[in-house]
């Protein structure tokens, strides 16, 4: 274990730094006035829904001076609010620990999600709903901060079946189209598969530790079994793989993009997805004595990283393509975070850049639809960069960062990623680099299907610029992809998060110069290989025939047809002989039995004939059997 | 006499009584021996109660007496209005209460 953990000091809070609980209450008090008030808020409620947050993100920035303030062992401060489950030995603490770790988060949440609330005024104004749509949206917050917040795994579990809540409300929020609706349910029943690994970790956590608070079970992680850690981190991961749509969690996210693009921004691109790198993260201290689950992080990661890199490669739904990409820069974030301390602030570094571009890029699809009365399908664009030049130019920022162009954020990300993976061995080094130049060929080539080119517009669609409450937060998002690399300038993120995560420094076996341009040729070669299959020629107006690989990819890889054949059809089946056994086996007994005594007393019923003087017969009879009874009995 | 002469006079008129029962059809006749089995077994309660040298036998006698007469205004009540209502006092008639 790292000593660098150990040094790290809880404290008491005081000052601003106990108002930890306020960067809460805020947005729930937002959602609870915007759900609660009903109509009377339809005017202002959108206003009320971007104070909150905003204001939250001022609380939590002034948060972040004070902490940076202290010394680096002094920045980790709980706040216990009061006694939640006080039974007899089991005691859980509705407590707030605000470290390095959680401040990232909060900014993240807070900073992203004000502006995307922002943009929300514009892209939700003809939206009769657009006051509950804040509402959930100011929810998402509240739960997602609580979640990033909570000093206990418990509490964090709140937060995280919160985010899930809210997640699902979102996609759903066109309830009447059947297909946001589907979608909502895929995705609130496939996270539950990854809850269901986070609340058998929370009990194996109680059982094995006696608590559930994040200082009790990392202090007991030092004395308990390997094997113990290595379930309880596959079973974290499995938690993880949920939330972040990880292989083989992965198939809800891109039915996701069903809900509303400020829902894709915020939920499905910037935050929530990474809670389950936020929790691996967080919970080092069982990763770091647990090898085998660490092994599985990075697999679970690298395989990701692909998958989605291939899926987004193939989509024709703007949308869709940049939920493949979010999967596969998730799965970069796997990745550094299964490489142990090496990893880990690196994998916080590019979930934070990540957060700005693609917030950005999905704002400016969002951008585009809106321009385009709701067209999603990319080969129904082309030539868009005249007509809303704003974001063209905003989505552009984003594009280069993504792709990891020196010196945009993504760039400083995405290479110490690849340098870690390099380090750790080459195979995943290689997967690593090999997704780079893959994110440069499906960027590339949504850029050109939808800013390049000839128009290819449908009949009456006559696309303009969004209005500035709109391009406002895309250009913020696009100046933070520009100059989010700044937060490793010095080593920054890796100094500010070493107290927390530990930190040590991977030996390469070249300088990291040769790796830089290693990434810089790949991304290159991605780049050109797009421009000359989507630039040069034309793009066809509907999907053209193509290789078995883009076939599978453009259904996501078969990933649904897999649940069905080997979850969904054997569960159908097993229902259904359950309910065969049920009515045949179960029903069928209680109804035999019924009927048997309803035919045997048909039957003996026969006997009352109604005459007197057979029931005098029968006594008599009887009377003459108890005697001879009696009479043998004594004998 | 053999105090156990009188028991197998109870025993045949038990016996007569039965049969009467369950063979004749007229419930006057068929009420007549279930008198006759009561007063079989009343025989026999005051022969055991002179065998044995106490009054219990006696005693239960005089029980049965009471149940008896008691039986005979219910009894002979119910036959009055069945023959009333059917023109008829044969037991076999009567046979609506059934399955």
């Amino acid at each position: 274990m790292d000593p660098t953990l150990l040094a790290q000091e809880v404290t008491a809070a005081g000052g601003v730094l106990s108002l930890s609980w306020l960067v809460i209450a805020l947005p729930l008090l937002g959602a609870a006035v915007l759900l609660l008030g009903g109509r009377r808020t339809d005017h202002w409620g959108h206003l009320l829904g971007v104070a909150t947050p905003a204001l939250a993100f001022l609380l939590a920035a002034v948060q972040f001076f004070a902490l940076l303030g202290r010394d680096a062992e002094q920045r980790a401060v709980s706040t216990q609010l009061f006694s939640w489950v006080p039974v007899g030995g089991f005691d859980v603490d509705v407590g707030l620990l605000l470290d390095p770790l959680s401040m990232c988060f909060v900014l993240l949440i807070t900073g992203v999600g004000s502006l995307i609330h922002l943009y929300s005024i514009g892209y939700m104004e003809h939206d009769p709903q657009r006051r509950r749509f804040f509402g959930y949206l100011n929810l998402f917050v509240a739960a997602m901060l609580l979640l990033v917040l909570a000093d206990n795994y418990l509490v964090l579990y709140v937060g995280w079946e919160g985010v899930g809540l809210a997640s699902y409300l979102l996609i759903g929020f066109w309830q009447y189209k059947p297909t946001a609706a589907t979608a909502a349910k895929k995705a609130f029943v496939v996270n539950r598969v990854g809850d269901f690994g986070m609340s058998l970790a929370i009990m194996l956590m109680f059982a094995t530790f006696g608590a559930t608070s994040f200082a009790a079970v990392f202090a007991g992680a030092e004395q308990a079994s390997e094997t113990t850690l290595s379930v309880l981190g596959l079973l974290l991961l499995l938690a993880a793989c949920g939330k972040s749509a990880q292989f083989p969690l992965q198939s809800w996210l891109l039915d996701a993009m069903e809900g509303p693009t400020p829902v894709s921004a915020l939920i499905h691109a910037a935050t929530m997805v990474t809670a389950g790198v936020y929790l691996v993260v967080r919970s080092n201290a069982i990763f770091d004595a647990a090898p085998v689950a660490q092994v599985a992080v990075v697999a679970v990661g690298a395989v990701t990283l692909l998958f989605g890199a291939v899926i987004g490669c193939a989509k024709d739904d703007i949308k869709k393509a940049l939920a493949g990409s979010t999967m596969s820069q998730i799965g970069y974030m796997m990745l550094a975070a299964g490489l142990g301390p090496a990893g880990y602030a690196f994998a916080i570094f590019h979930l934070l850049t990540h957060g700005f571009f693609k917030a950005g890029l999905f704002l400016g699809a969002g951008s585009v639809m809106h321009g385009m009365h709701d067209e999603v399908n990319m080969r129904r664009y082309g030539g868009l960069r005249a007509a809303m030049g704003i974001t063209y130019a905003t989505f552009i920022l984003g594009y280069l960062a993504i792709i990891g162009v020196f010196p945009f954020a993504g760039f400083w990300s995405k290479d110490k990623i690849i340098e870690a993976a390099f380090a750790e061995n080459t195979v995943t080094g290689i997967v690593a680099l090999l997704g780079a130049g893959i994110t440069a060929f499906y960027m590339t080539r949504v850029i050109l299907m939808t800013f390049f080119g000839e128009r290819r517009w449908a009949e009456g669609v006559h696309p303009h610029e969004s209005p500035l409450s709109m391009t406002v937060p895309l250009m913020a998002l696009g100046g933070l992809s520009v100059v989010g690399g700044a937060l490793a300038w010095n080593d920054g993120i890796v100094r500010w998060l070493e107290p927390v995560v530990g930190h040590e420094e991977h030996e390469l076996f070249l300088p990291v110069w040769a790796f830089s341009l290693m990434t810089l040729v790949v991304v290159g070669a991605g780049v050109l290989l797009a421009f000359r299959q989507y630039g040069r020629r034309r793009v066809p107006a509907y999907a053209p025939a193509a290789s078995p690989l883009t076939v599978a990819a453009r259904q996501d890889l078969y990933g649904d047809a897999f649940n069905e054949a080997v979850f969904m059809r054997p569960g159908g089946r097993l229902t259904r002989a359950l309910g065969f056994f049920d009515v045949r086996g179960i029903d069928g007994a209680v109804n035999g039995v019924a009927a048997l005594v309803g035919a045997g007393s048909g039957r003996v019923r026969r006997l009352q004939t109604g005459f007197v003087r057979s029931y005098a017969l029968s006594m008599l009879g009887g009377a003459v059997l108890i005697v001879a009874a009696l009479l043998l009995v004594r004998l | 006499m053999n105090p156990a002469n009188y028991v197998y006079l109870s025993a045949l008129l038990f016996t007569i009584g039965a049969a009467g029962v369950l063979l004749r059809r007229n419930a006057i006749v068929v009420f007549m021996c279930i008198e006759l089995m009561l007063n079989a077994t009343n025989l026999a309660f005051v022969a055991f109660a002179r065998m044995n040298g106490n009054l219990d036998g006696q005693i239960i006698a005089f029980f049965v007496m009471v149940v008896a007469a008691a039986e005979v205004v219910i009894g002979l009540a119910i036959i009055v209005t069945i023959f009333r209502t059917r023109r008829s006092a044969s037991v076999d008639d009567a046979s609506l209460l059934k399955y």
